[in-house]
Order: structure tokens, then sequence, then C-alpha cells
């Protein structure tokens, strides 16, 4: 199964904000400055289109914080 | 807290026979528990049905069929730390009868070939578990050793992950969900999580079989639990009931209503407000209505002069100040969302003040490293809809609760009394 999910590690996020500047069509900041999935689900589907920013967002989290992951997660 | 006597007809399993806590008369009673091998343990706990009793109910058997099919040696923890406020039932299984819960540690690790096993308990409890064990040390008993961790008193502290960090040496704060723990838990073995009251169930149905274990209970949701009963009742503790009890004999099993009853909250401070129905039937199926399930067995009775928006935040503040300050969300959000339904329950209202708590609640809901604030959400959520005549009161500055709204302002109040609502003892008819 792809992984087109992106799972974020909340006990490493700090809010740092990179996630959301990159990958605006997905997520916004909080209230606090956290990211959350404009979809509103918990761990928001990257559409093949935005797959390249994802990838960005993974690799450049100040806090590695972020994982692209499947449908189920655990793998 | 006392321990009374099961509901009519619904019988004592756990909490049958001697309750002292010795190996004598548990052994008297029960002889030496059997082994089994995994493939045994499997079908017995899908036989009977037997559903974890630590919250979330979960159908025993998978989590053992998932360690039995994982790599490497599995360990057994058996989770007794009970961070729960309004629960007393695993503490009070662990005083009475800790050579059940010991048996089915014994079980269960001897059936997973597991070479180590682990109690995760209170500090209150560990007495009483540390001389269980020398007991059955004298008596050559566990083939399996056993270690007791303590586990601190926060809320938290009994999450699986959690658990699993404590277990393993580290601080009891829940993990980033990577691998789950039936795969690599404690310091990277598959490990099974089990309820210390799960364990004692196990050891009964070891030793009487499935059939048995169905006598009591509904057929989706088999056999006996404990459940604390807390709040407006006569005599508050713990007591031995089945799926399906009516409300009312639970709380009369807890010596009946110490007043009229309002509401009742369900399950845990994770759990679900529900209206005082006697007849609710308390179960899965009977309780999905009102969004709220049996969990670890709370029950917490509210008095019909109490306010049920004060007693929401202030449990809401309680677990507010419960998080284990990981994650952003939570740690943020579930403050303010006690600020908020604490400006509700004080009636300082302001534009939006209803709306302002439901788009709190969805913006912490799934955003965690574990369910802290999506048990916290269904709480209030259930609170915001039992309490909604009382919201709206609030909302126009007075209170439902009649020692609370203030006589000047409040408009007469009719008794509040629905046939829903129960009368207490010694209350006359109106």
């Amino acid at each position: 199964m792809s992984e087109n999910r992106l799972h974020i590690d909340w006990t490493a996020c700090d809010g740092r904000g990179l996630c959301a500047e990159l990958l605006p069509e997905i997520l916004v900041e909080d209230d606090w400055g956290y990211p959350l999935a404009r979809s509103g689900e918990v761990r928001p589907v990257v559409p093949a289109a935005l797959r390249k920013n994802a990838e960005r967002a993974v690799d450049q989290c100040p806090a590695l914080a972020l994982r692209l992951v499947g449908e189920i997660l655990n793998r | 807290m006392t321990t009374v006597d099961a509901p009519p007809g619904a019988g004592r399993r756990l909490l049958a026979g001697s309750t002292d806590g010795r190996l004598d008369p548990h052994l008297a009673r029960y002889a030496r528990a059997p082994r089994l091998t995994g493939a045994q343990l499997v079908a017995l706990l899908r036989d009977a049905g037997l559903t974890g009793r630590g919250g979330a109910g979960f159908p025993a058997w998978r989590k053992v069929d998932a360690v039995l099919g994982a790599n490497g040696v599995p360990v057994v923890v058996g989770n007794g730390s009970e961070g729960e406020p309004a629960s007393g039932k695993d503490r009070a299984l662990l005083a009475y009868q800790p050579h059940l819960v010991l048996d089915g540690l014994q079980v269960v690790a001897q059936a997973l070939g597991a070479r180590q096993a682990h109690l995760y308990v209170s500090t209150a409890a560990a007495a009483d578990v540390r001389r269980a064990l020398d007991a059955r040390r004298d008596a050559g008993l566990d083939a399996v050793p056993v270690t007791v961790t303590i586990a601190p008193d926060r809320f938290v502290a009994g999450e699986e992950s959690a658990l699993v960090n404590a277990v393993s040496g580290k601080p009891a704060v829940p993990s980033d969900k990577r691998l789950r723990v039936t795969e690599a838990g404690v310091n990277g073995s598959p490990t099974l999580v089990q309820n210390v009251e799960t364990l004692g169930h196990i050891a009964l149905l070891a030793r009487f079989g499935p059939q048995w274990f169905r006598e009591a209970g509904t057929s989706d949701e088999p056999g006996t639990f404990l459940a604390t009963v807390s709040g407006a009742v006569q005599a508050p503790g713990v007591v031995e009931a089945a799926y399906g009890v009516r409300l009312s004999d639970l709380v009369d099993a807890a010596g009946g209503p110490a007043t009229r009853l309002q509401a009742l909250l369900l399950g845990g401070y994770h759990g679900g407000w529900v209206p005082a129905l006697p007849d609710l039937p308390f179960s899965r199926a009977g309780l999905a209505p009102f969004g709220a399930t049996p969990g670890a067995g709370v029950v917490v009775a509210l008095a019909a002069d109490g306010c049920g928006l004060m007693e929401t935040a202030r449990i809401a503040g309680y677990l507010a100040g419960e998080v284990a300050g990981q994650c952003g969300p939570c740690i943020n959000g579930l403050p303010r969302l006690a600020a908020t339904l604490g400006d509700l329950a004080r009636r300082r209202v302001r534009p939006g003040l209803t709306a302002e708590v439901e788009r709190l609640s969805a913006l912490v809901s799934g955003r965690g490293a574990c369910r802290h604030p999506d048990g916290t959400v269904r709480m209030v959520r259930s609170a915001m809809r039992v309490f909604e005549a009382d919201v709206a009161a609030h909302l126009a500055g007075w209170c439902v609760a009649p020692s609370l709204s203030e006589p000047a302002s409040a408009p007469a109040l009719s008794s509040p009394g629905p046939a829903s609502f129960w009368r207490g003892r010694g209350e006359g008819e109106r």
C-alpha cells in the first residue's frame, strides 16, 4: 500500500510551522501554531500532485515530527 | 472504599469467597491454576467473549493472538495502575483477590512462552501484591518470575505505551505509535498488556470454561465486571455485577441513591454522562445511544441539586492538569477547553461560549500521541448533550440546580420531576 498519509508525531512536534508553509493545501496552523489538517482528518491524505512537497516537509521538519504512512499506521 | 454486595442475581465471581488476600484459602477454594497452550488460551478467550476490563473493552483473544504471531519472546504485563480517580476496583481486587490476578498472569505468561511477567501497580497496591508474590514463591507457584513496577500517580500513566515505557525503565508517558505494543513493547519484545481484572477473569475462565463464563452478562458482552460506584450514593464502593445490569440495580448495590439523582457519569473521566434512567442497561449496546460505554466500570452519581456543568468543568480542569506535557494541541487545548467550560459553569456568559466549547473539542480531537484529548472531549460533549437544559439556563444567567441558582434572578422552578429521576432513600412521595 502506498504511503500517502501524513502522520504527525505530536510528542516531537513543537509547532515551528514549516510544514504548514510547505503544504498550505493540506495544513494550516491552529491557535497555537501546531499543524492542523484542513480536511479535519487525523492523518490527512496527500494527493499525488503534492507528494514532492510533502516529502520536502518530512525532510525539513526541524523536529523530525512528520512521516508519510500508509492507510494503517504501524508500518 | 468498602466492598458491598453484588446486585441481586448478578452473583459474585471475582469477589467470591475469602477476601483477605491470603494464599491458603485461595488454594483451598480454587487449587492451582491449570496450564494452557497458546492455542488453547486463544480459543478459550474467544469462546468466552472476554473483553478487556481496563476501559477500552477490546476482545482479549485478539491481543493474545497478535502476540503469539509476533516475532520474539513475549513479555506479559498486568496493568493495575488505575490512574482514574473515580475508579478503585483494581486496587480492591489486588487487596482482596491478588491470587486470582497472579494466577491469570501465570496462565497467560505460560501460554505465551514468556520468560518474564510484570505487574504495574499503584503505590497503594504494591504492598498487597508483594505480600502475595512472597507467599506464592514459598509455595513454588509461579513458573514465570514476576517483577513489580510502581506506576506514578498520574492519569495517563496507565495508557498502554506509557506502561511499556515505565516497565522498560523510562518515564511513564505515552509514545507516538510507530509499532503496536503487541509487536514491539517492553524493551522491544512483543508485549501483552491486560488489565488486572481481565487477568482475574482469565484465572476463573481457565478453571471453569467459557460456558460457565457466559452464564452471566449478555450474549454480546458476557461475564461480570467490577464497578466503582461513587457520588450521591449511600455506600460508595466496589461492586461486582453482570453486564446488562440495570443502572438502578448497580446504584442499589452501593446502598442506593443518597438523594434524588439527575445524571450519572459512566466509564470514567473519559466516559460519558447519561441521564438518571433507572432501567438503562449497563452494557456497550445499552449505553451506545448516549455515546457512553461501560469503560472501566466507573459510576459517579450526580444529585439533582448538583450542577452537572460545574462538575464537568471540575473534571475537565483535572484532566487538563493531567496532560503528559508532550503534545502541543493537548498541552494548550485542554486548559483552554477547561477554562471555557469553567466560564459556562460559573455563568460568565459571552457570545459564542457554547460554540467555543465545541470548536475547542474538535480542535484537540485526534491530535495527540494518546487518547487523552479524545477521551476528555467524549466526556465534555456528553455533558453538553445531557445537561442541555442547564446549558440554556446558564446562558440565561441561572442554573437548574436549585441550590446553585440565585433565587432573585431564577425563574420559578417546577420540581425537576420527570419520571426518569430517581427518588432518594427516605424521600416521601410528592
